[in-house]
């Protein structure tokens, strides 16, 4: 144990150098070539494939791992590519044991399922080491289409529009493109600035200029990008974040923040040793934000760290792979507790006191019993919300856009994908589906068909 | 216990598991090491005639086919007999003979199809006081081009030219090996008991080309951007050389003749198949230069325990057991019915029995049921061919069941009879004979 790890309250540099290295490290080491061919083996390259069809993007899964396992990476990573241009990131961040390798016959048959997401991981690493690129642009049509968001609904779509001879401006809020994968994703999934790398392997196929520290509602309104494109994709993703709703939230305590504003930071950071965190952590949700945000303060050397939701284990949104993996990490995670008030002691925070929760006919409700965890950090991750100004204009269903079955708005010429609509699930995959589907949408309207 | 010595014509050995002669066997170390793994016994690697032994490539000999996870399943070569000098050779057999009274030790020999030279080595390998002799009289690459090996096996008349030198100037057992590279293998073996011989063992290896260097174009193993055919052994082997013995075990000419079993035995399983075709033993090559000696323990208990759960005593209650199941087609019953049947607890819903009949077969099994992804056979269609059973990666998941007589088939709507019927007196065969005087 290192001593930084006594500090008190909030402070940097609790671990030794290479603790840092160690933790920020793969979560899932890489498949060298015999252990890729040996999982591909593993494969019945299933009829109808029920793997293809858990995946949103519906990639042709038995074909590609047959290829890899035929020593054709490249045609793997073209049969990836071909529906899901960000597969190389899918393949890193994708709750896969709640999608492809769920519906993999191997899992129901003996609960091992073939490693879909690490083969894909393989095929997509070969083919953007060598920066192979399998796809031209188709002559140029001479209609342009506003992009708002770089992030993978945003690319999806951008790189389908391209493709069909379009030219892209993809407008972004932040200083980086990418999206949650550049300021979300935990940083163990995606290390080494693979989604910049991404981004560029993304955009050489040309016909896409990407605008950056452009905003929705601050710099561009959303009838101007009407007026000057002939088609309007937004991708804006989630920008706000919901409150707690508890005593002392707004008294401005030193140690109270929004889990997303702590891990784009993390990601943002170059010296992790730098980055300060808690000696006792609480965050308060009960999705993949909260076991990020929990799993990091501890692995930034954080003592003590537990997650408090709402509702019981069944409800997390979080899969139980993440869950396992915020245990195995020495996180603790309680439920049916929910926030009542913020403790500070001089404009710090102290603590947080908490009400026991059950379901009463259906509904959650207090149960008058309290609990206080002493803390110096909490982080609210309790989901985030559209920002208003983004969606000027446009219907809203659930708080979210409301789009067609082809990503259409409520307004001509504007499409919509990924979390920022109503039929997002939070999930990059389905970002990518959507993006990628609502750019064909798009080109069937520009070329009048 | 079951008792699983073997005798095989007079030459004893603890179990029926012998080495093949190959480079296992090409030296005292190796067959030494052998010996203490447990092997029964072993045919020497193939000596040579007297004089400057032969030489070897010295770059890649050996090619392979494999399966998943790498698990090698055919081996190819293009080695000689032994590099090494026959007096030392003869030397070593002489003091491992001594060393291990009670393990089998046989030589291979291939000298000149000239009746001098096999007059000249006999003797010699005679006072070493091994066991036997086998005639390699299979190598298929190499020693072939210079009339030896696969180009004496090929002609009848040189093999049984030869077996009888070999029984006139040794008191040896011969044992008379094969090449796998002929239309007939019977034709080989008749003439190699015409000639006199003690028992024949088959097979030797099939002439293969394992694959090409696609960045070369050249076949592999390359030497040098050249390549050669190779001889091709290992599991894929097995089925050629079961058939093989089978051939010979129910031939009418060489019914009887014992047979060392050889090609692509990997465990005691593989060895019992090859014995109830009527193999009196076996012998191993490829199996043990990809695992090493130990798998004999494997063979010897997988073989024993099997035969204490079925209650076979000794080798004999196994031997030939099967040689009266091989028939000719036209003997099948073509009344024996069988409907493929899918456990649906153990069906993992991979769909490929579906695809497999559907694409390439009879359209016999259902991809869904009442809206849901379900895979079962529709009798109505089903042809009994076992292709869906093949393909299903689920043991046991696909079974063949048998239609009893009085049910119905839903196929062609006809109740199964009692009878047996095969093609001899089929009425679509012009050459059928009449079961009933015709009317
Ligand atoms: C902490 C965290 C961890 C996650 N982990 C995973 C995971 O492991 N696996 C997984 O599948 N999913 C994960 N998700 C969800 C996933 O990141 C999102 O579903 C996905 O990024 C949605 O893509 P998007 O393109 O719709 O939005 P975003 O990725 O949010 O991108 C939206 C982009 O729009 C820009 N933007 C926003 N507003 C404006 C504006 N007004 N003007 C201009 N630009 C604007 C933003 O800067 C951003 O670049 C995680 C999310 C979070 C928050
Ligand atoms: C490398 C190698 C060398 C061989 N050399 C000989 C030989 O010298 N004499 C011989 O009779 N058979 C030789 N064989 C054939 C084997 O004895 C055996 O008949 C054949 O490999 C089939 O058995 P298996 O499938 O168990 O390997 C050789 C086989 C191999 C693989
Ligand atoms: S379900 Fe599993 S076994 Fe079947 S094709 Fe998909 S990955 Fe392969
Ligand atoms: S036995 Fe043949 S015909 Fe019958 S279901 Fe199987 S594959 Fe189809
Ligand atoms: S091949 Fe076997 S496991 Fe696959 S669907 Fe058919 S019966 Fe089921």
């Amino acid at each position: 144990m290192s001593g930084g790890m006594l500090k008190q309250g909030i402070a940097p540099g609790r671990l030794d150098a290479g603790q840092y290295a160690r933790n920020f490290s793969d979560l899932h080491p890489a498949l060298d070539k015999h252990e890729a061919h040996v999982e591909a083996d593993r494969c019945y390259f299933c009829f109808d494939a029920p793997c293809m069809n858990a995946c949103p993007t519906s990639i042709d899964i038995p074909m590609f791992i047959r290829e890899i396992s035929t020593d054709n990476p490249l045609g793997a990573a073209e049969t990836i590519f071909e529906q899901n241009i960000l597969g190389g990131m899918c393949a890193r961040v994708c709750p896969t044991e709640q999608l492809c390798e769920d519906a993999c016959v191997r899992m129901e048959a003996e609960g091992k399922p073939v490693k879909i997401g690490l083969l894909q991981r393989y095929a997509t690493d070969i083919a953007m080491a060598e920066d192979a690129q399998f796809f031209t642009r188709a002559p140029e049509t001479g209609k342009t289409v506003a992009v708002v968001g770089a992030g993978p609904a945003g690319l999806a779509a951008a790189h389908r529009l391209a493709m069909h001879g379009h030219s892209v401006v993809v407008y972004d809020a932040r200083p980086k493109a990418g999206g949650l994968n550049e300021y979300g994703i935990a940083s163990y999934k995606t290390p080494n600035g693979f989604a910049q790398a991404e981004v560029d392997y993304i955009t050489s196929i040309g016909g896409i200029e990407i605008i950056l520290g452009q905003e929705l509602g601050r710099d561009l309104t959303l009838d101007r990008l009407v007026e000057t494109h002939d088609a309007v994709f937004l991708g804006v993703g989630l920008g706000g974040v919901n409150a707690l709703r508890a005593e002392g939230e707004d008294d401005g305590a030193d140690g109270l923040h929004d889990a997303v504003d702590f891990i784009a930071e993390l990601r943002q950071s170059t010296d992790l040793s730098g980055l300060p965190v808690g000696r006792r952590v609480v965050v308060i949700g009960g999705g993949m934000t909260a076991i990020d945000a929990a799993v990091q303060s501890k692995l930034l050397g954080a003592e003590d760290v537990t997650i408090c939701y709402r509702r019981g284990q069944e409800h997390m949104n979080a899969s139980s792979f993440e869950q396992d993996l915020a245990a195995s990490k020495g996180v603790s995670i309680r439920h049916w507790l929910q926030p009542k008030r913020v403790l500070s002691v001089n404009g710090k925070v102290a603590g947080i006191e908490l009400e026991y929760t059950e379901l009463r006919d259906g509904r959650l409700v207090g149960m008058g019993h309290l609990l206080t965890l002493p803390a110096d950090q909490v982080f609210k991750a309790i989901g985030q919300t559209l920002e208003d100004e983004t969606a000027a204009g446009l219907t809203l269903s659930g708080g979210r856009i409301e789009t067609d079955a082809e990503g259409r708005t409520s307004r001509a010429g504007v499409w919509a994908g990924g979390d920022c609509v109503a039929a997002g699930d939070d999930l990059t995959v389905t970002a990518v589906a959507q993006g990628r589907d609502a750019a064909e949408s798009i080109n069937r309207y520009l070329s009048g068909n | 216990m079951a008792d699983i010595r073997n005798n095989f014509v007079g030459i004893k050995s603890p179990n029926p598991f012998w080495l093949a002669s190959a480079p296992p066997t090409d030296k005292a170390y190796n067959v030494e090491r052998a010996f203490r793994a447990g092997w029964g016994g072993v045919v020497w690697k193939t000596l040579g005639e007297e004089g400057p032994p032969v030489v070897n490539v010295n770059g890649p000999r050996y090619g392979a086919i494999w399966g998943a996870d790498r698990r090698l399943l055919g081996f190819n070569n293009i080695e000689l007999i032994t590099d090494r000098d026959l007096q030392k050779n003869l030397q070593e057999i002489k003091q491992v003979k001594k060393n291990w009274p009670d393990r089998a030790v046989v030589v291979s020999i291939m000298v000149p199809c000239e009746e001098d030279a096999w007059k000249a080595i006999l003797p010699l390998v005679e006072e070493t006081e091994a066991d036997g002799i086998e005639l390699n009289f299979g190598c298929p690459h190499g020693m072939s081009e210079r009339g030896m090996g696969a180009a004496v096996g090929q002609v009848p008349e040189y093999v049984e030219m030869v077996v009888r030198w070999c029984k006139q100037y040794s008191r040896m057992p011969v044992i008379t090996k094969l090449t796998p590279n002929v239309t007939d293998v019977r034709r080989p073996a008749r003439a190699a008991k015409n000639g006199g011989t003690d028992a024949v063992s088959l097979i030797n290896t099939i002439n293969s080309i394992t694959g090409v260097d696609l960045d070369n174009f050249a076949p592999m193993p390359t030497i040098d951007g050249k390549g050669t055919h190779g001889g091709y052994c290992g599991p894929a082997a097995k089925p050629i050389a079961l058939h093989m013995v089978a051939e010979i075990a129910r031939d009418s000419e060489t019914y009887g003749l014992p047979i060392s079993g050889i090609g692509g035995i990997t465990t005691w399983r593989d060895a019992a198949e090859f014995m109830a075709l009527g193999a009196g033993n076996v012998q191993v090559c490829t199996a043990a230069m990809v695992y090493g000696f130990k798998i004999v323990e494997e063979m010897i208990s997988g073989l024993s325990n099997w035969m204490d759960e079925k209650g076979h005593r000794t080798l004999d209650d196994i031997t030939g057991r099967a040689v009266r199941n091989v028939t000719d087609w036209q003997y099948l019953n073509l009344k024996y019915l069988t409907k493929a049947r899918i456990d649906q607890e153990k069906c993992s819903s991979c769909g490929r029995c579906h695809i497999a009949c559907e694409d390439t077969s009879h359209q016999a099994i259902m991809k869904e049921k009442d809206g849901k992804r379900h895979f079962e056979v529709m009798d109505d269609e089903c042809v009994g061919c076992n292709l869906c059973v093949n393909v299903c990666p689920v043991e046991d998941c696909i079974t063949m069941i048998a239609l009893e007589p009085g049910m119905l088939d839903e196929r062609t709507r006809k109740v199964v009879g009692p009878t047996y019927a095969n093609w001899t007196t089929h009425p679509n065969n012009p050459m059928r004979k009449s079961v009933e005087p015709a009317e």
